[in-house]
């Protein structure tokens, strides 16, 4: 276990290093926060152009808060499975990963612990953002802090298992796999209504997007920080019952990628993929 | 002077056959890069229902998602390309080949908006048949010009950006990384460009997506009056910039160039 939690630091260290040394810490800084608040923009932009400038309502809130934690999701799920494919391709280190680190699955989330910690200076900069210019109703005093740091871990816990999924596709792909982990976070976005109430999307999209982590994950957060979510469907269900499907939906995540990573592995390995170079 | 012609044509084609041939050697980047970008763009469609918007709106998402193909090419598998050609050392082998640096670049262009247009078509055909979408096909001929002029402006951007890219390592990939989302904002991929303060939509305007989403839209959309500046003039102002930047990028391939090689950059990977 410490051999293990030795890899995880050093590759959380390595990890660090290589998303933040190309730069000087002020325009690291700028460069971070300039892709989540646009992408936070496109939203305000979309319902002021419908609205006309309307006060905000309970849905834009809960679209905002929404959309501002989703990042993790696709941060998350990019920076565990990307380093396959920089590690691979660029650097060629991959193979010599599987000769050193003790389980590669730690290795693989150490390198997204940069990405967690940038995504969170976003995320909180995205909600301050709302706060100060568009009259976000987030009050410090109204937040229920132990629901939040519930629910948020049990996130994050989902989103490694998400991320080692894609690393999973990435070990069999070829280089143009630059956007799957983008791709796949899109889709989830989708089926699990973070910026529309899940209701509106058609019968079987709503059922498959109530069996993933991330739907209760966005209700829980919404209800942590607004007092309320967006979608009726969820409105009913306590907050217990969230936190508990949201466990148990993590945890099974999490162990179906652990299989499907092992799966993907034994192929690769296999087919001699481990080390391949592949360019377009 | 015929033969040097040839031959860059010949070089230009095998730069586009890589990527048409990868195109159909692995199949599993249709489900990544057609299905589904295509639901991911259904969350803005739904978002515009939530609000209650007219239904031009979902129009707009729906080209808007497809444009994002061409966008993400240019940044990914031209401007940036240098620097992967650099990190897996085949950039000397380029600059070893008798031809011009442009007829790569316009290999991999052609090849790219090849790769880019399967994306665009699956959303722009699936997506308007999933979400309904009414066209006006008066427009559509009109529309389909202003589209590939929008597509040579752009790649001449690309080309402009490949010739900065070579001189930097990690830079490049964190410059594209950074030009995806804030262009979706500026350009005006999800909603009319014109909602941005006129300054704003005029200084995105040189990014051609910009003037080509926004044309496209008043043409093949009913009711679309919320167009930044008319469809005539946004193409003459492309036809300019299409000629403008493949000028510019072959005066900034000679240039950077030069720059990479003075400073040993050419064949510094990893850095």
């Amino acid at each position: 276990m410490r051999a293990r939690l030795r890899a995880f630091r050093l590759a959380a260290w390595l990890g660090w290093q290589m998303e933040s040394n190309w730069a000087d810490l002020w325009l690291f800084a700028v460069y971070s926060i300039i892709k989540p608040v646009s992408s936070a923009l496109i939203l305000v932009v979309m319902y002021y152009v419908v609205t006309g400038g309307a006060a905000q309502t309970d849905l834009f809130a809960g679209v905002y808060v929404g959309n501002a934690f989703f990042m993790f999701v696709g941060q998350l799920m990019f920076g565990m499975s990307w380093v396959i494919m920089e590690d691979r391709e660029f650097f060629r280190t991959f193979k010599y990963m599987y000769l050193a680190a003790p389980n590669i699955f730690w290795y693989l989330t150490g390198r997204a612990v940069a990405k967690f910690l940038v995504t969170a200076l976003a995320v909180a900069v995205v909600l301050g953002f709302g706060v100060a210019f568009l009259d976000l109703p987030l009050a410090w005093g109204a937040v229920r802090w132990g629901l939040l740091a519930v629910v948020f871990s049990l996130g994050i816990l989902a989103c490694v298992g998400f991320g080692l999924l894609m690393a999973g596709v990435m070990i069999v792909s070829a280089r143009h796999g630059q956007g799957y982990a983008e791709s796949f976070a899109g889709v989830l976005y989708l089926l699990c209504g973070v910026v529309f109430p899940l209701d509106l999307l058609p019968a079987p999209l709503a059922a498959l997007g109530r069996a993933i982590p991330f739907t209760y994950w966005v209700e829980g957060l919404r209800r942590a920080l607004l007092g309320q979510g967006i979608s009726p469907a969820l409105a009913g269900v306590a907050d217990a019952t969230i936190v508990l499907v949201l466990l148990l939906s993590s945890l099974l995540t999490l162990a179906l990628a652990a299989l499907f990573y092992a799966w993907m592995e034994r192929i690769a390995r296999e087919r001699g993929l481990i080390d391949q170079v592949t360019e377009h | 002077m015929l033969e040097e012609l040839e031959r860059n044509l010949r070089a230009l084609r095998a730069r586009a056959y890589v990527r048409v041939a990868a195109t159909f050697r692995e199949l599993s980047w249709l489900v990544f890069e057609v299905v589904m970008p295509l639901l991911s763009i259904g969350a803005y469609v739904f978002f515009y229902r939530a609000l209650g918007a007219p239904e031009r709106y979902v129009g707009y998402v729906v080209l808007g998602g497809a444009m994002t193909a061409y966008w993400l090419n240019v940044l990914w598998s031209l401007a940036s390309q240098f620097y992967w050609e650099k990190q897996s050392g085949q950039l000397e082998i380029f600059f070893l080949t008798p031809v011009s640096l442009m007829s790569l670049l316009a290999g991999m262009a052609t090849g790219g908006m090849f790769m880019s247009s399967a994306r665009a078509v699956g959303t722009v055909v699936i997506g308007s048949w999933l979400f309904g979408v009414d066209y006006r096909f008066d427009g559509i001929w009109a529309g389909l010009g202003i589209f590939l002029l929008t597509l040579v402006a752009l790649y001449g951007l690309g080309m402009v950006g490949a010739s900065v890219f070579m001189m930097y390592g990690r830079e490049a990939w964190h410059t594209s990384n950074l030009l995806q989302e804030p262009v979706y904002l500026l350009s005006g991929f999800f909603f009319p460009v014109r909602a941005l303060p006129r300054w704003v939509a005029a200084a995105a305007g040189i990014i051609p997506i910009t003037l080509g989403l926004d044309a496209i839209r008043q043409l093949v959309f009913p009711e679309a009056v919320d167009g930044l500046l008319p469809p005539g003039v946004e193409a003459a102002l492309l036809a300019a910039a299409a000629a403008g930047f493949l000028f510019l990028a072959r005066a900034a391939l000679r240039r950077l160039e030069y720059l990479a090689k003075r400073e040993g950059r050419l064949t510094l990977r990893w850095q």
